[in-house]
């Protein structure tokens, strides 16, 4: 019976293996997860709670394995939020670049193509980005935003569960061989 | 050595956006050029995802429309009554009434300059409100124009780009306007909350507010022209210094699609070479016309004196006017006073020749003494005591 450890945990070079994407994806998926984030709340306000841009940082980041390369995943795509709201810039990038590095760094030790783990780590860097969001904006621009500890813990459950089946539609856009 | 070289990029790079952030909170000023290309890039795709919707929501709607209709022609052929046919048929007209052909009749009506935008998207920020409108500035849109809806205001534009602008709406945290009460005239400041409801803020406990009044744009915050509709009173409480007023924001209670962007405010042209050089606001309306205003200026006009243009200067003249009608002369030590309850609108403005001071005396003779006409106008209306 296999222990659990041998489920989570890398135990062959190949499961460990970096994925790569055609640099045409890791242009356009980010603007549109992006453009989504703008427009549909406006039609279907309870998509409101979803946060692609995030997905798709904690996603590319996992799948390139590079501390290097998802600290600057996470920074063009948090700026690039930034650049979309009416807050001064920095403010997503510099909690993106932090899921970013952690989601490269922590994808080194776990297999990041098992199910089970990218429901959890969706679901811990949507909390930690909406945490750290909140302490920037309180911190830095000294906004008072309430931090709705529930609805971040709801919205992070079915933020979990949108990535799911997004992560393995994204899947099928990494290069073989 | 490979960690500590991806430590010491992260710490670069989480750096330079805090310096980045820094710059443009002490500064007040914004990296447009980022925006500017963001917006660019990904309007585009939001177009796309609206027009996809569009099409398939065109779509359904056809098809509802069509099982509708097939429901309706059941139910008609059992309506022998020829008045109840009518009457539904006005009522399907009322609800299908074309909202943007409401737009164009109030654009048409509208004394204001104003060009019809299209919603294409929202802002991102945690707590904002915003969203982005299909207008920029080809279109003629500048920083600090109104936006409105045939229903009140809207909120304003604060980021303009070539095609695309965003508008801050007016229930964000961050937006004020300066609002009237219908009733009692009570100025107050409307204030976002982040939600759906906002709050006029600024109006002393002690001033009637009632439930259901309505309260219109003031003018004095010169964004938005006065008199248009803000919204309808839906709680009032006392506060611990103000009142607790909130209103449901009449411009969005039908949702957003479609807005007018005013481009000139009814009442005035922008002031030539008196805006602020740089601040959040950029195109300012002129202050709204008073009764008072129209009467001095009125008066400046007969008498050839230039406009008083600002509170202080009318002050100035009316305490001058009060100074030459009871023949005081403000400035000598032991003057008397004069009465300043009066009202010199009410007086017949003397010749200015009457009132010329004296002319000095030459040299070695005695001055001339006090010309009769230095004794005060009689007032038409004696001043209430």
């Amino acid at each position: 019976m296999p222990d659990i450890s041998d489920q989570i945990l890398i135990d062959n070079p190949r499961r460990g293996k970096i994925s790569k994407f055609r640099v045409v994806w890791l242009i356009f998926i980010p603007l549109a997860s992006i453009a989504f984030q703008v427009n549909i709340p406006l039609f279907f306000r309870h998509l409101g709670y979803l946060e692609l841009p995030l997905l798709v940082t904690v996603y590319f980041s996992l799948m390139q394995r590079n501390p290097i390369g998802g600290t600057l995943i996470g920074a063009g795509i948090g700026l690039l939020q930034d650049a979309l709201s009416n807050q001064p810039l920095g403010i997503f990038g510099m909690v993106k670049t932090l899921v970013g590095y952690f989601a490269a760094s922590i994808s080194v030790k776990i297999d990041v193509d098992n199910t089970t783990i990218r429901f959890g780590l969706s679901f811990f860097f949507f909390f930690f980005h909406q945490f750290f969001t909140w302490i920037l904006v309180r911190a830095l621009l000294g906004q008072a935003i309430d931090f709705d500890l529930v609805q971040t813990l709801l919205f992070g459950l079915l933020n979990s569960l949108v990535a799911v089946p997004l992560f393995l539609i994204l899947d099928k856009l990494r290069e073989r061989g | 050595m490979s960690r500590y070289r991806n430590l010491a990029v992260l710490v670069i790079v989480i750096a330079a956006q805090l310096v980045l952030l820094a710059y443009q909170v002490r500064t007040k000023e914004d990296v447009s050029l980022l925006r500017s290309a963001t917006v660019t890039a990904v309007s585009p795709l939001a177009k796309a995802l609206d027009n996809a919707r569009g099409s398939s929501l065109g779509f359904l709607d056809r098809y509802i429309l069509l099982l509708r209709v097939e429901q309706e022609n059941e139910r008609l052929k059992t309506e022998l009554d020829k008045m109840k046919l009518e009457n539904q048929f006005l009522r399907t007209e009322l609800t299908t009434a074309d909202r943007v052909r409401a737009l164009a009749m109030f654009q048409q009506q509208t004394r204001a300059k104003t060009v019809a935008a299209r919603i294409i998207g929202t802002g991102t920020g945690a707590n904002s409100k915003a969203v982005f409108v299909d207008r920029g500035m080809k279109d003629g849109v500048e920083r600090g124009m109104a936006v409105i809806t045939p229903d009140g205001i809207v909120g304003k534009v604060t980021f303009v780009y070539p095609a695309a602008s965003q508008v801050l709406l007016i229930t964000d945290p961050f937006f004020a306007a300066g609002v009237i009460s219908q009733k009692s005239r009570v100025p107050g400041t409307l204030k976002g909350l982040g939600r759906s409801q906002v709050l006029v803020d600024h109006i002393q406990n002690e001033i009637k507010v009632e439930e259901g009044e309505w309260f219109f744009t003031s003018g004095d915050d010169r964004v938005f022209a006065k008199g248009l509709p803000a919204g309808q009173v839906r709680t009032v409480r006392q506060g611990k210094e103000f009142k607790e007023i909130f209103l449901d924001p009449s411009g969005l209670q039908r949702g957003l699609e479609e807005v007018l962007i005013v481009l000139e405010g009814v009442h005035q042209a922008i002031p030539e070479g008196t805006g602020p050089a740089a601040g959040p606001v950029s195109f300012i309306l002129p202050p709204p016309e008073s009764a008072e205003t129209r009467v001095a200026e009125q008066k400046a006009l007969e008498s050839g004196i230039p406009a008083l243009s600002t509170d202080a200067d009318r002050l100035r003249e009316k305490i001058k006017r009060i100074g030459e009608i009871q023949g005081v002369r403000f400035g000598n030590a032991g003057a008397r006073l004069p009465n300043f309850n009066m009202d010199p609108n009410q007086v017949t403005r003397p010749q200015a020749s009457v009132l010329a001071p004296p002319p000095r005396p030459a040299e070695g003779q005695a001055p001339a003494p006090a010309p009769a006409t230095a004794t005060p106008a009689t007032p038409t209306n004696p001043p209430q005591q």
